[in-house]
């Protein structure tokens, strides 16, 4: 029998990069607390190496998540989604604390952030023929033009919305078939920790998307400077830094998202604003001839 | 110039330049008028004889403030309020126009740009009056481009072309910009502004209302200024790669949207079930059509080892045959490289391309006393590290390189920092599919190449820009959503 006075067993923790759950290399953690001040964790605070790491795990995944079928990606983002709803509670008082919101809001988020998912992985399937199709061109020639993955996606968390933000900012860039290197809340991490782990059980093959706790202002030059991102959003960018990213990123001609003047409201529907800018357009030419 | 060498003899054929009338100076086109800028004036030159054709203006930072402040105001009183039908009838119009003066059109661009009448008569021309007719119609459709109903024009674009299609590049530029309901100030570039300025006479013959339209002449300061003006709303450019990134640079932190074609180092590969006659005028095609002067050049040819000597041997036979020379010459298939800024470059990376080791083959061939002139040239023994195999040369030379297996082809194709345009030649359907899946490029061309349509989105994955110009997608670079 556990009576009442049994010591809880405390979560460590840790990122999420290649599918493990490692330290910082740098060593680094930082305290998070809740709303009012009171100690939650230590997180760990992913350093340049740690940034770089992701990058690699992101990029080695690259070619197995963009190359599986758009009912397979669909049926695995939806799996986030079933796995996260036995997580509702926890999310709950996760987010609750974070954030510092009553039970009912809380809970109302994290119902957002799981439908998210699923509203996401429906569209994973359909985004060829509403985004693409066959263009009549003047010639004898069979002409089409399909959307395809941009490639690595560095993602700079919302930094207030800990949970239905970053699902918000993540799932449209898997998706599309990208995948990710996200920086989470810098005060309010914990959530992204554990949707970590209900992505690292919800076959999202290891390095298609990767978390990294930590400060946005930091990393974020490291991941807009570098030269094998092919995109980042700079939603959760500081103000006073994001204009400094956007200059890195045109160094290798990152597709970006600028951020918005004031963190948007999550619960609108997002239409197609989030994935087109991750995504390309091919267009392949044949003749047509006997 | 016909080579003693060549099989065939042909007689000059020159297209008529009695058809054009270049005046001996130009303003910058604002607000519906001709007007004199207040900067220096500059000489446009013909390439092919060094002649000076005209001198043109290189407008000011005042004169880009004019020219944004005209195209705000048509936007807000005239452009802007007006019925969507009507903004496509005078798009219509141009169309029309361009197609009625087209051969005028085409003896100016040859002139300006050195490029052989054939192409400007049969390919920028027409292409470029089908881009107005093919937005046009967009003009009053655009609840159905996929953003939503009632998406919104995005203000005043400004923007900036190359030399390498000039008018061809406008009107990719001015059409989708038009339909969408914009206004825009367009730079043509340094080197070939004479049919912009002849474009400022057709929109003036279409009754377009003033300041839809504003052209400004000029060098690089002029696009700089005209980039970086605050009330600006959409930058949209065409060029080198080097010039994008500081464009994107610049606009970094601002609310401007921002389309980039920059440019490329496409592979072209051909595989051992190609029909290698169909292959080698392909690549004929890809590499040797404009000068090589193109972003989407197949100038990476990647042959399957076990046809290199026979399609390398093919493709010398068919180079013997090209004729290089007047660029009003009807016959003419590889004109004058348009400046000697780019001349140098040319033989620079192809100087470097031989000390590197690559082996240099140019058939016999006469060039042209004066003007600016650069054989046909392949390289083979070229390996991916090669500068020839990595920088765009944006001329007529070829860099040949081998694959064995599907997987290598893939994997040279894709190492590149440019990811615009590919080749695929090959008579198994599925293994183009396949290929075609797997390269990291905008435009696929299988079993043809250096294809345009507008209904068919054009632009680069990589470091060759982001956004799309052609087809729905071309206008949706032009649209704000009005959920957005």
């Amino acid at each position: 029998m556990i009576g009442n006075d049994r010591l809880a067993v405390r979560k460590t923790y840790k990122l999420y990069v290649n599918g493990a759950f490692p330290r910082s290399e740098s060593g680094r953690t930082y305290e998070v607390t809740d709303s009012k001040g009171h100690f939650l964790a230590n997180a760990a605070r992913a350093s340049r190496k740690d940034a770089r790491d992701a990058v690699v795990a992101a990029r080695g995944a690259f070619g197995k998540w963009s190359g599986m079928t758009a009912y397979n990606r669909g049926q695995v983002l939806y799996r986030v989604a079933e796995v996260m709803e036995g997580r509702h509670v926890q999310f709950c008082d996760e987010v609750a604390a974070g954030e510092g919101l009553s039970a009912s809001r809380a809970r109302a988020a994290v119902d957002a952030a799981i439908d998210r998912w699923v509203w996401y992985a429906g569209w994973t399937d359909k985004l060829a023929a509403v985004l693409g199709g066959a263009n009549p061109v003047a010639g004898p020639y069979f002409d089409f033009s399909t959307p395809e993955p941009t490639g690595v996606v560095a993602v700079l968390a919302p930094q207030q919305s800990s949970l239905l933000g970053l699902v918000s900012v993540l799932a449209p860039v898997l998706a599309t078939g990208n995948t990710a290197v996200v920086v989470t809340s810098k005060d309010r991490p914990l959530p992204a920790v554990t949707l970590a782990e209900v992505l690292a059980t919800s076959d999202v093959p290891g390095g298609v998307a990767n978390l990294l706790t930590g400060d946005a202002e930091e990393l974020g030059t490291w991941l807009a400077e570098h030269a094998d991102v092919d995109g980042i959003d700079l939603t959760g960018a500081p103000a006073n830094r994001a204009m400094e990213f956007e200059r890195e990123a045109a160094g290798t001609i990152k597709r970006v998202v600028r951020p918005p003047a004031t963190e948007p409201d999550w619960t609108a529907d997002p239409g197609l604003t989030r994935m087109t800018p991750f995504l390309e357009t091919k267009t392949v030419w044949h003749p047509i001839g006997l | 110039m016909t080579t003693s060498s060549s099989p065939f003899e042909y007689a000059p054929a020159p297209e008529s330049r009695s058809i054009v009338d270049i005046a001996p100076s130009y303003g910058l086109f604002i607000d519906g008028e001709f007007v004199d800028g207040t900067g220096d004036a500059f000489p446009s030159v013909n390439p092919a004889t060094e002649e000076v054709l005209t001198e043109v203006s290189a407008a000011s930072e005042a004169d880009v403030d004019r020219a944004v402040r005209a195209a705000r105001r048509a936007f807000e009183k005239t452009w802007g309020p007006m019925r969507a039908a009507d903004r496509g009838k005078y798009l219509f119009r141009i169309a029309r126009l361009l197609q009625e003066r087209a051969r005028e059109f085409a003896v100016l661009e040859s002139l300006d740009n050195g490029k052989p009448i054939r192409e400007s008569r049969d390919v920028d021309v027409p292409l470029a009056a089908a881009h107005f007719f093919y937005y046009a119609g967009w003009a009053d459709k655009l609840d159905h481009v996929g953003l939503g109903t009632r998406p919104r024009a995005l203000g005043v674009a400004g923007q900036v072309i190359p030399w390498n299609f000039p008018l061809l590049m406008l009107a990719w530029k001015v059409a989708p910009a038009l339909a969408a309901g914009n206004t825009v100030v367009l730079k043509p570039a340094e080197t070939t502004p004479l049919t912009a300025l002849l474009f400022a006479e057709v929109c003036r013959q279409a009754d377009l209302p003033a300041g839809v339209v504003n052209i400004l002449t000029g060098a690089g300061d002029t696009g700089r200024a005209l980039v970086e003006h605050d009330d600006v709303d959409k930058v949209a450019f065409t060029g080198s790669t080097e010039v994008g990134r500081s464009i994107a640079r610049a606009v970094a932190g601002t609310s401007k949207k921002l389309t980039l074609e920059l440019g490329g180092k496409a592979a072209n590969i051909v595989f051992d079930d190609a029909p290698i006659d169909q292959a080698v005028e392909g690549i004929v095609q890809g590499i040797f059509f404009n000068q090589g002067h193109v972003c989407c050049a197949g100038s990476r040819l990647l042959v399957q080892e076990s046809i290199h000597d026979e399609v390398v041997a093919s493709l010398q036979r068919r180079i013997g045959t090209l004729r290089v020379g007047d660029p009003l010459d009807k016959n003419t298939d590889i004109g004058a490289i348009n400046s000697a800024d780019q001349l140098a470059r040319i033989r620079e990376l192809s100087d470097i391309g031989e000390a590197e080791g690559a082996q240099r083959w140019q058939p016999a061939c006469e060039l042209p006393d004066r003007g600016f002139w650069y054989p046909p040239t392949i390289f083979t023994d070229v390996s991916s590290a090669h500068r020839i195999a990595r920088d765009e040369i944006f001329g007529p030379v070829l860099s040949v390189l081998t694959f064995r297996t599907p997987d290598e082809a893939v994997a040279k194709a894709n190492n590149t920092t440019y990811g615009l345009s590919a080749g695929i030649w090959s008579e198994k359907g599925s293994r183009i599919l396949k290929i075609a899946n797997q390269l990291r490029a905008g435009v696929v061309w299988a079993n043809t190449f250096n294809k345009f349509d507008p209904t068919s989105p054009f632009g680069g994955y990589k470091q060759s820009g982001y956004g799309r110009e052609g087809g729905r997608h071309g206008l949706a670079a032009y649209l704000e959503g009005a959920e957005q």
